[in-house]
């Protein structure tokens, strides 16, 4: 048994699970083609989510923050990107690529910027005064939220609002008589590059390695003389710019939205980070990543149970490992 | 000359009053050592020299500047390292990394590395393993390689050799003669057999007040006062 363990995690250990969830789900749809389907659309959700999960989770491992707004900048995101490809939408409906992709670059960038500005005002003025007092954090986040949504409504309006996608991410690729939306794959891409950027950003620059100590012992990292505090505010601007880039992307794939996304987003985003484990980028792909092709394979399976199976999923995954699959604090 | 003054230094933790009267003066060189039972208000002290906790009232000053109410990295920053009694290692990071992180600049004076090396060669051997894979000893020699590894005036060690086997204690005691040779070292322990070894001055702390200090020579010598201040307690 010990041998199996060993050897299992040389291959990757927990880092399998997404692996046997989708052979497993391989055999108990039969179908391949649909398998297939249903697995590019879970990974693309997965790394949707992973978006928006990342900064919560490094400002939930580093900061010791209970953020309940963080679903706020998924939203803001959101409604930025759609608001932009509206105005853009003659760059949208041109049959130049070059400007159909502009048109992306330039909501995707927008929903970023406003993340990040939004993270600023949120950390100085919400997170700021209630430091290490998990109560309040709860109580001044959830509200924060609240006012967050009614903004959004008071300016999109309540009725839903319909996001335009660029020409060239409409459609689908027949592969093996499977059908995989473009906007998926695209989904999926972005979501890699941003992990590696995040990847490569933690493990080779200074920055990162602060980032990561700080995760462990913040008091620590100040006794070596760095000012941690300063390194909070970073970390806080760029998880709530994440998030708002999810939720422009997330925009993409809804294609119809309404103030409550965030709201909405927000109990899976936090299952991803509980399952990953706090403060790990690794571990939140792999929370986010499971959520993804879990959500749609039982939604294929066993429909009933849908709504239920991210729960059911960190609720087994948390009797297996309290601390998550793969926490930064071992 | 005093590297560090405490001057009638009171620290609280919460509703707690932990530090009650703390005065005493660091000279420069050698190793001073705090002595003091569980509770006494040993680490409280490191931990208000440090800035981890505030000081209130009382004041601290090093090298002649008052760094009372400092941040913790600003203190850090003026030469004070410290060693906490869980050794502070970075265990998600590898032995390099918690090393790395120990320089202000990213990059090692390969002296001063050397010498670490020289010191602990067991680092060496583990130097790209991730820390939380090493012993016990190696965890704190790995702290205390951090503490040396660039230039610093004073270095606070919390209770080093508490849990380690004889073996290690004795090769730490023999690494912080050394150390102390041009770096001032402030000791807490209460391991009184160790502290006597490496000690030229000393304080005792009970109850969160100096209840003496005096040269390690003396104290050693007169039984009459260790069973007056240490008691049982140490």
């Amino acid at each position: 048994m010990d041998q199996l363990s060993q050897t299992l995690g040389k291959m990757g250990g927990v880092f399998l699970l997404p692996l046997a969830v989708a052979l497993a789900a391989f055999v108990l749809i039969g179908a391949p083609s649909s398998w297939l389907t249903l697995t590019v659309a879970g990974l693309s959700m997965g790394m949707m989510i992973f978006l928006m999960a990342s900064g919560l989770s490094l400002v939930f491992g580093l900061m010791d923050v209970l953020n309940f707004g963080h679903s706020a900048f998924v939203s803001l995101g959101a409604f930025i990107a759609a608001s932009t490809l509206a105005a853009l939408s003659g760059w949208l409906g041109s049959p130049s690529v070059l400007l159909n992709i502009a048109a992306l670059l330039v909501a995707l960038m927008a929903a970023t910027a406003v993340g990040l500005v939004a993270g600023l005002f949120f950390e100085r003025v919400i997170i700021k005064p209630v430091y290490s007092d998990h109560l309040r954090q709860i109580l001044i986040t959830v509200g924060a939220l609240i006012v967050a949504e009614q903004l959004i409504l008071a300016i999109w309006g309540g009725t839903p609002t319909t996001v335009l996608r660029p020409e060239f991410l409409e459609g689908s690729w027949i592969v093996g008589g499977s059908s995989i939306q473009v906007y998926r794959v695209f989904a999926f891409g972005l979501g890699a590059l941003v992990y590696l950027a995040l990847y490569l950003a933690l493990n080779r620059t200074r920055i990162g390695l602060l980032i990561r100590a700080g995760v462990e012992n913040r008091e620590m990292v100040e006794s070596l003389g760095f000012r941690i505090d300063r390194l909070f505010i970073g970390v806080f601007m760029l998880g709530s710019a994440l998030a708002a880039l999810g939720g422009a992307m997330w925009a993409g794939y809804e294609t119809l939205i309404t103030p409550a996304l965030g709201g909405e987003m927000l109990v899976i985003v936090f299952i991803v980070v509980i399952i990953g484990g706090l403060g790990s980028i690794n571990g939140t792909l792999l929370g986010a990543i499971l959520v993804g092709l879990t959500s749609n394979y039982v939604g294929f399976l066993a429909p009933k149970v849908a709504l239920a199976s991210n729960m059911i999923l960190m609720i087994l995954i948390l009797l297996w490992r309290p601390s998550g699959l793969s926490p930064a604090v071992k | 000359m005093s590297l560090l003054t405490l001057d009638h230094l009171k620290t609280s933790i919460g509703q707690y009053h932990v530090l009650h009267d703390v005065s005493f003066s660091v000279p420069e060189g050698g190793v001073f050592v705090l002595l003091g039972r569980n509770g006494a208000g040993k680490t409280t002290t490191l931990r208000s020299i440090m800035g981890l906790w505030q000081p209130s009232p009382g004041s601290i000053t090093f090298r002649g500047d008052d760094i009372t109410g400092l941040h913790t990295s600003d203190i850090a920053r003026r030469g004070i390292a410290y060693v906490p009694e869980n050794m502070g290692v970075f265990g998600g990071l590898t032995v390099a990394e918690n090393m790395v992180l120990a320089t202000h600049t990213g990059r090692f004076d390969r002296a001063r590395l050397k010498r670490v090396y020289e010191l602990f060669p067991a680092l060496e051997r583990f130097w790209d393993k991730p820390a939380w894979s090493l012993s016990g000893g190696q965890k704190q020699m790995l702290s205390v390689a951090r503490a040396i590894i660039e230039e610093r005036a004073l270095i606070l060690i919390d209770e080093p050799t508490k849990g380690l086997a004889p073996s290690i204690v004795e090769a730490m005691g023999d690494a912080f003669v050394e150390i102390s040779d041009s770096t001032t070292i402030l000791l807490v322990e209460q391991n009184f057999q160790f502290a006597k070894r490496l000690g030229r001055d000393m304080a005792v702390i009970d109850d969160g007040r100096i209840v003496h200090s005096g040269t390690m020579a003396d104290f050693a010598a007169n039984q009459a006062l260790q069973d007056q201040v240490l008691g049982l307690s140490v």
